[in-house]
């Protein structure tokens, strides 16, 4: 590899023929035959390039004082090692950013221990593990018969170059694991890595158990050593320490260790060439000396090496041959800001005689070096840096190094930064939003049962109750989630016994968790520019300034680097921890059927694809509409997407991948039976056709970013990786033209399957795939000519929603700028952006036939907006005709079904007939007039589509366009509502039907339909009658009275119990306050009251004015009351007991009331004889028996009266009241 | 009118240990004339529940139902028609009508083969006459016409003051134009817990935005407010509110002026 290198440097060959070269593997005809003689020999090397390369570099800025957290690589490491440098302990021992990649073969027997990361590991004692024939053995089938070990090195990260063993024992267990993937029961360290010590920050550990994983801190531990292994204090108050994983700090003892090791290792070695910082260099700390050195273009040692390696390096961007074209970004950036270099021997700076066009002097020599390469490269990124967001191209162009090393560069971001409109804002603080209740699936219909709706309305209480208490809590320290939450979750996922319930509640989660977690920040608030209405009160300027304030508040410090983790920021964590904790088989399956359904759902949504109009003012406002909805779209995707991947391999997630071949090779063989939770390949296949990526890619990666350790090397998931690495490489950013894919798509798609190819589960020989599966990319577009992929659907603030750690460009940049960390805290806070509001759903789109065929050709040659207005009229139309179809021939229907329903219960009595051969019989005969719906359909949709298309679409709209616009409109509404009345109307006819019948059966009869009639009062009434609840309340004073005990002085007087039925009287007229049960009360406190009025000892009433009581009753209870009135209590025994006790006793006014009863046909006379029998029979003392029997025959005796009052009053009353007062 | 809290307490004080019968009632009247009866019954009945619930158990315990219904049949046995029920729950400071449901309970247990279901129970309180025992009818229905706190007849009373407000409520929505959902239309559409209005366009009143409403005829002091806090406004909030600046407006009639319950 040094090889090509140095004859890249000696310029025997061009670089872009040793890009070509690189790229592709057959040769080119461009190439030049001296150049290809001279790279033919290296053929072998060939993909073993590019790690080299970056390895090199890494190792060559090894001392280089950086900004901001270090730069992770992950790479294979290159196998070659340099020329005339065979591994030997001297070079290895420069630096231990070289160890970034290195090399695998390596011909000391010192070296064959760590060779190389991967190698090295497997090598070592213990079981093989060559995974799938990739070891060191693994030739055969990895390299294609290059001859290239697949024992590419595992990762730049902790390892050493060939150097002592003796280090590489002492190599310490890195704790400072990603905390998504605990590395549970990790195995002790064998003697396979080999680290370079010197300036390591967090020595990596290299386990042989560990070889099929990548090191868990590879995004968090810095491969740039920049301070000495002897500081490490210094981790805790340097600026990004935030960014380092807590661990870290524990491993000061490992340090020491390491240390004295290293010590021993140097008063070992005869001939220590390396730098010795930490034992001798005044290396200044970061704290303690933060100024940097200033760079000077003069002082840059060799310009014409550095342009070549920056150009090949450069091309290598381009082509996408890198893993991660932002991390490099980053690196380059550190470069660029370099504080100050570690001081080296003065051997290793004196060139040697034909050095400079050699490897054999360092590449870096300064600080000024190193600037003047960082900005060579940048000159060359120009396109990808000026679509960066305003803040990070304001950084770089106010950048004096930059503007020293090449004001041109310097010039031309300034224009970019001056005509940049990526303004990319922090969102809202998340809030709290409850799913609505919806009518349409949350009613009781939709549940089995009533037991089951009533649970989930608990469950629903239960869970926004433990969300509430989540938000409340969960940011306190020494709170836990299980602790806190577990054991109700638990709870309440017990009682999801049905299916059905599952699927409800997960409905809701699915819901919930969209509407709050859209954004990374798991910010679901309001978009910026709808600011709550507190904020809104203070003034614009005084609100931005708070904006600003709060941004700065709530911005999280970082997110981790470059290349962070996997997460679940915000409110994601509550839902992540509510799976954990509710540990339900059954609920996860229904949130994975779930997701997969919404995830397919929203992938295949027919986003608006207009075509680039060239109405500009229009169009730009189009298009912020569209790259809206895309964007919410698209983050909802990613959202699902996530949570399907962690749902979907939690059950094989594990710290570890496995520890043995055999063991590997029985799980792959178990797990390849299992289909996978969503077929992402053939979604994948599809996204890419239809030229898609840009909406599939982004959430597929989100998914398979969960995915366990075993999952890259199923066959069905490497085809899927094997994809997205070929569409990684096609994704060549300086193409440009028809058919490529926008910019800034292809700069989303780069930044999101760089990170992806940095995950720890991910295999980094994965991106250093096979050349021969390369060449076959070939992908068949045909299909759809204007996928969304050349549209420009994603811009800046997307971009850095998506791959918030693109933002860490712009904080290192930010830190150069504040210098010390005391005066802005460091890092400037990461910028956190927000989506916009939920989805609107779209109206599908069919496409059959001729005419289908013409309306699509018709909006072809209309603006965008033309279609979309036509499809959401068509929409809502459709919508509103259905629901106007129900509240008019429905509700109809239903009301025929009622008054059949009342026929037929008076026909058959109240018992009725079976409730449900009721429901069948009227469904029988009201489903057929269902077929009218289609009808009424068609004409409302005929009659409101045009109107409201006519006032959306704008006025100048040429007629013909508007009447074409307005024919389908109406076409696709009635389509619309058609489709779904002719496939629904019956059962929506028979559910309603059912609700109503059961509500009536349930109502027992005609009752409440009378009550409706005559219920309310006049309207001239003013409802001043007294209230129902005042009148119970005094009619109850007057029954306890009468029931005693009372004082002396308590009474009631006739004047009272007058008024007090007069206004009875007015309220039951005015019944506005009259409710059934309050109604009911008073017609039993009423016959109580007139019972009372029967035994003269109850009360200090005459005759007379008892009787006129009685009347007053009377007419009332005929009269006014409309519930049924229980007379029957008159002679109920407790009643007529009354009576009992009083001397002499008076039954006139009973037989004076019974009559009454009789002839206002209140009571029938059957019915009072039956009481006045079942009287009898009750026991009474002997006198009161006799007279019992004499008043029953006394009613008896004058049955039919023809004139009932005045034979009532006057003939019969004085008679028998002497009577019985005699007797 | 607003009560404060030291004529709450005021009123209060005077209620401590003392029966829950008319003559009480009347007591009290006269002690705050100012005081409207209902805002008067709403804090004796609030405040005698409160005792109930804290010295209900007591008068459950098996013995202590026992020696009541011994109390009772000596009392009886003696003169059936002095008010011997009632006088034992004054004595024992219980509520008549639980007292009344006490011994029922015991008697029919004593005279009927099966055990009574609480269905039958209820139907013999609220008409007496149902009572096989003619004696213990007359005992049952003088418990229940006095006992101005339990029974049916008191829950009817507050039944009805709480559909009246509603009423007045809807009325003044009516009156201001404001368009609104009552519970039967949301019932209609498949709510499961509904408030009394939700209003279709939401309204600000003295700076906070309003969705729905909530009816409570009952005096608000901070123990009962919590615990409808708790079981239904929460269930409005999980279902109907958007947003999280939402306040809701409860109507509390007897205080006549509106109540803000704030959702933190």
């Amino acid at each position: 590899m040094a090889a090509v290198l140095e004859s890249l440097l000696r310029e025997e060959v061009s670089v872009a023929a040793a890009v070509r070269w690189i790229a592709r593997s057959a040769q080119s005809s461009e190439d030049d035959p001296g150049e290809a003689a001279a790279l033919s020999p290296l053929r072998p090397l060939r993909k073993e390039f590019v790690p080299f390369l970056l390895n090199f570099l890494r190792e060559q800025s090894s001392r280089v004082l950086p900004q901001g957290p270090p730069t992770p690589a992950k790479a294979p490491g290159s196998s070659a090692a340099l020329p005339g440098r065979p591994g030997g302990p001297p070079r290895g021992s420069r630096g231990a950013r070289s160890q970034l990649f290195p090399p695998t073969q390596l011909p000391s027997p010192a070296a064959e221990v760590p060779s190389a990361r991967r190698g090295g590991r497997r090598r070592g004692p213990g079981p093989a593990r060559e995974r799938g024939g990739r070891g060191p053995a693994g030739l055969e089938e990895g390299a294609g018969g290059e001859g290239l070990p697949w024992a590419a090195s595992r990762r730049p990260r902790g390892s050493g170059s060939p150097g002592s063993p003796s280090l590489a024992r002492s190599d310490p267990p890195n704790l400072s694991n990603l905390e998504e993937f605990p590395p549970v029961g990790s195995v002790p360290l064998g003697p396979a890595g080999r680290t370079k010590p010197s300036r390591r920050i967090n020595p990596t550990p290299v386990s042989e158990e560990r070889s099929l994983s990548k090191p868990k801190t590879c995004f968090t531990s810095p491969p740039i050593n920049c301070v000495p292994s002897s500081q490490p204090s210094v981790l805790d108050t340097s600026p990004w320490g935030h960014g380092l994983p807590p661990g870290c700090r524990s491993l000061q003892e490992e340090r020491e260790m390491l240390r004295k090791e290293r010590s021993k290792q140097l008063q070992q070695s005869p001939t220590p060439a390396c730098p010795t910082p930490e034992s001798g260099s005044p290396l200044p700390s970061r704290i303690g000396n933060l100024t940097a050195e200033p760079a000077d273009p003069a002082g840059v040692s060799s310009h014409r090496r550095l342009e070549l390696v920056a150009l090949i390096y450069s091309s290598c961007l381009a082509e996408n041959l890198v893993p991660n074209l932002f991390l490099e970004l980053f690196f380059i950036l550190q470069l660029l800001t370099a504080r100050r270099m570690v001081a080296v021997k003065d051997s290793d700076l004196e060139p040697s005689p034909g050095a400079l066009d050699s490897l054999e002097s360092p590449l870096f020599q300064s600080v000024h070096d190193c600037v003047f390469f960082a900005v060579q490269v940048l000159e060359h990124q120009f396109q990808v840096l000026s679509c960066l967001d305003k803040g990070t191209l304001k950084l770089l162009a106010e950048n004096e190094r930059l503007l020293c090393f090449s004001p041109a560069l310097q010039g031309r971001l300034q224009a970019a930064y001056e005509s940049s409109v990526a303004k990319v804002s922090l969102a809202m603080p998340p809030s709290a939003q409850a799913v609505s209740f919806q009518p349409e699936t949350d009613n009781r219909a939709n549940f089995s049962s009533d037991r089951a709706f009533h649970t989930f309305k608990k469950q629903r209480d239960v869970f926004y109750e433990v969300l509430r208490e989540w938000e409340d809590h969960h940011e306190q320290p020494g709170w836990d989630f299980e602790k806190g939450l577990g054991s109700r979750i638990r709870a309440m996922m017990g009682q999801l016994s049905a299916a059905c319930s599952h699927s409800h509640f997960v409905r809701l989660f699915q819901k919930q968790l969209l509407q709050m977690c859209q954004s990374p920040g798991g910010a679901g608030g309001p978009v910026l520019g709808e600011a709550p209405d507190v904020l809104s009160m203070l003034g614009a300027d005084k609100l931005g300034r708070l904006r600003r304030l709060q941004e700065r508040l709530v911005a999280p410090q970082s997110s981790g680097g470059p290349c962070p983790p996997p997460t679940f920021p915000g409110c994601q964590g509550f839902f992540r921890d509510f799976i954990l904790s509710a540990s339900s088989f059954q609920f996860n399956q229904h949130l994975m059927d779930s997701l997969s359904l919404k995830i397919r759902e929203l992938n295949g949504l027919a986003l608006p694809q207009p075509e680039p109009s060239d109405e500009d003012g229009e169009s730009d406002v189009d298009w912020q509409g569209e790259r809206r909805q895309f964007a919410v779209v698209l983050l909802s995707l990613r959202l699902l997407a996530k949570f399907l991947g962690f749902v979907a391999f939690l059950p094989y997630r594990g710290p570890e991948p496995p520890p043995t071949r055999e063991l590997q090779d029985s799980i792959l063989a178990l797990r390849s039976q299992v289909p996978p939770a969503l077929d992402v390949l053939a979604l994948l296949q599809q996204g890419l056709r239809a030229r898609r990526a840009v909406l599939t890619v982004p959430w597929l990666v989100e998914f398979l970013s969960l995915a366990d350790h075993i999952v890259p090397m199923l066959d069905y998931y490497r085809s899927v990786f094997t994809l997205l690495l070929h569409l990684h490489r096609s994704l060549v950013l300086s193409k440009e033209g028809e058919g490529e894919m926008c910019f800034l798509n292809k700069l989303l798609l780069l930044a999101v399957l760089g990170w992806l190819f940095q995950i720890p589960t991910v295999p980094e020989d994965l991106f250093f795939l096979e050349e021969g599966q390369l060449e076959a990319f070939e992908v068949d577009t045909v299909a759809s000519e204007h996928g969304l992929d050349g549209m420009p659907v994603v811009d800046q603030h997307l971009l850095y929603t998506c791959c918030p750690y693109i933002g860490e460009l712009r904080k290192l940049l930010a830190s150069w700028v504040s210098g010390s960390s005391a005066r802005s805290g460091g890092f400037v806070r990461k910028i956190t952006p927000t989506t916009t509001t939920s989805l609107g759903a779209q109206p599908p789109r069919t496409t059959q036939g001729l005419q289908a065929q013409l309306a699509q050709a018709f909006f072809h040659n209309q603006p965008p907006s033309l279609r979309r207005t036509v499809e959401f009229v068509a929409e809502r139309i459709g919508s509103n005709c259905v629901k106007h179809i129900k509240a008019t021939l429905v509700a109809d229907l239903v009301r025929q079904a009622e008054s059949l329903l009342q026929e037929q219960l008076v026909m058959q009595g109240q018992e009725g007939g079976d409730p449900a051969q009721l429901l069948e019989s009227l469904c029988s005969q009201l489903c057929p007039h269902g077929a009218q719906a289609l009808t009424q359909g068609r004409e409302f949709c005929q009659k409101k589509s045009p109107g409201a298309v006519r006032a959306l679409l704008p006025e100048e709209t040429p007629a013909a366009v508007l009447s074409s616009a307005e024919h389908i409109a109406v076409g696709l509404a009635t389509e619309k509502a058609c489709a779904w009345l002719s496939a629904n109307i019956t059962a929506l006819i028979r559910r309603e039907v059912k609700a109503a019948v059961s509500r009536l059966l349930r109502a027992q009869g005609p009752e409440p339909a009378a009550r409706g009639e005559r219920r309310g009062c006049s309207r001239a009434c003013e409802h001043h009658a007294p209230l129902p609840s005042h009148l119970i309340s005094e009619i109850k004073d007057v029954l306890s009275l009468a029931a005693g005990p009372r004082d002396p002085e308590e009474g009631v007087s006739p004047e009272h119990l007058e008024q007090l039925l007069g206004q009875l009287g007015q309220m039951l007229q005015c019944r506005q306050f009259l409710c059934p049960p309050a109604e009911q009360h008073l017609a039993k406190c009423s016959v109580e009251l007139a019972s009372l009025l029967g035994p003269p000892a109850q009360h200090q009433l005459d005759r007379g004015q008892a009787r006129r009581l009685l009347h007053m009753l009377l007419s009332l209870w005929k009269d006014n009351f409309q519930v049924p009135v229980p007379l029957q209590l008159l002679l109920s025994p407790r009643n007529v007991g009354l009576l009992a006790d009083t001397r002499p006793r008076e039954w006139d006014l009973l037989l004076f009331l019974l009559r009454e009863l009789v002839e206002k046909g209140l009571m029938g006379q059957t019915e009072i004889e039956a009481c006045l029998g079942s009287l009898r029979e009750a026991q009474w003392p002997g006198d009161f028996s006799e007279e019992l029997a004499t008043l029953f025959n006394l009613f008896l005796a004058e049955p039919h009266v023809p004139e009932p009052q005045l034979r009532a009053c006057e003939l019969v009353q004085p008679n028998r009241g002497t009577v019985l007062a005699q007797s | 009118m607003i009560l404060t809290k030291a004529q709450y307490d005021e009123i209060a004080q005077c209620l401590v240990s003392v029966p829950p019968t008319r003559q009480s009632l009347r007591k009290l009247k006269q002690r705050f004339p100012s005081q409207s009866q209902a805002t008067l019954l709403s804090i004796f009945s609030q405040e005698y529940q409160k005792h109930i619930k804290r010295t209900h158990a007591k008068h459950h315990t098996s013995e202590a139902i026992e020696s009541y219904y011994q109390r009772y049949l000596n009392g009886v046995g003696k003169n059936g028609a002095a008010p011997v029920l009632l006088e034992l729950a004054n004595e024992v400071d219980y509520a008549p009508s639980l007292m009344a449901r006490i011994i029922l309970e015991r008697f029919l247990q004593e005279h009927e083969e099966t055990p009574p279901s609480k269905s039958v129970i209820n139907s013999m309180l609220r008409d007496p006459s149902q009572i096989p025992d003619g004696v213990l009818a007359n005992q049952v229905y003088q418990c229940v016409v006095n006992d101005c706190c339990y029974g049916p007849l008191v829950d009817c009373i507050k039944h009805a003051i709480g559909h009246e407000h509603e009423v007045l409520l809807r009325d003044l929505l009516l009156e201001k134009n404001l368009s609104f959902l009552d519970e039967d239309q949301l019932r209609a559409k498949g709510y499961d817990k509904t408030p009394d209005f939700i209003l279709q366009v939401p309204v600000a009143v003295e700076g906070h935005i309003i969705h729905w409403i909530e009816s409570k005829a009952s005096f608000g002091d901070e123990c009962s407010h919590h615990a409808y806090l708790h079981d239904q406004f929460w269930s409005y909030w999980n279902r109907i509110t958007f947003c999280i600046h939402y306040l809701c407006l409860l109507w509390n009639t007897l205080l006549g002026t509106p109540v803000w319950v704030t959702d933190r």
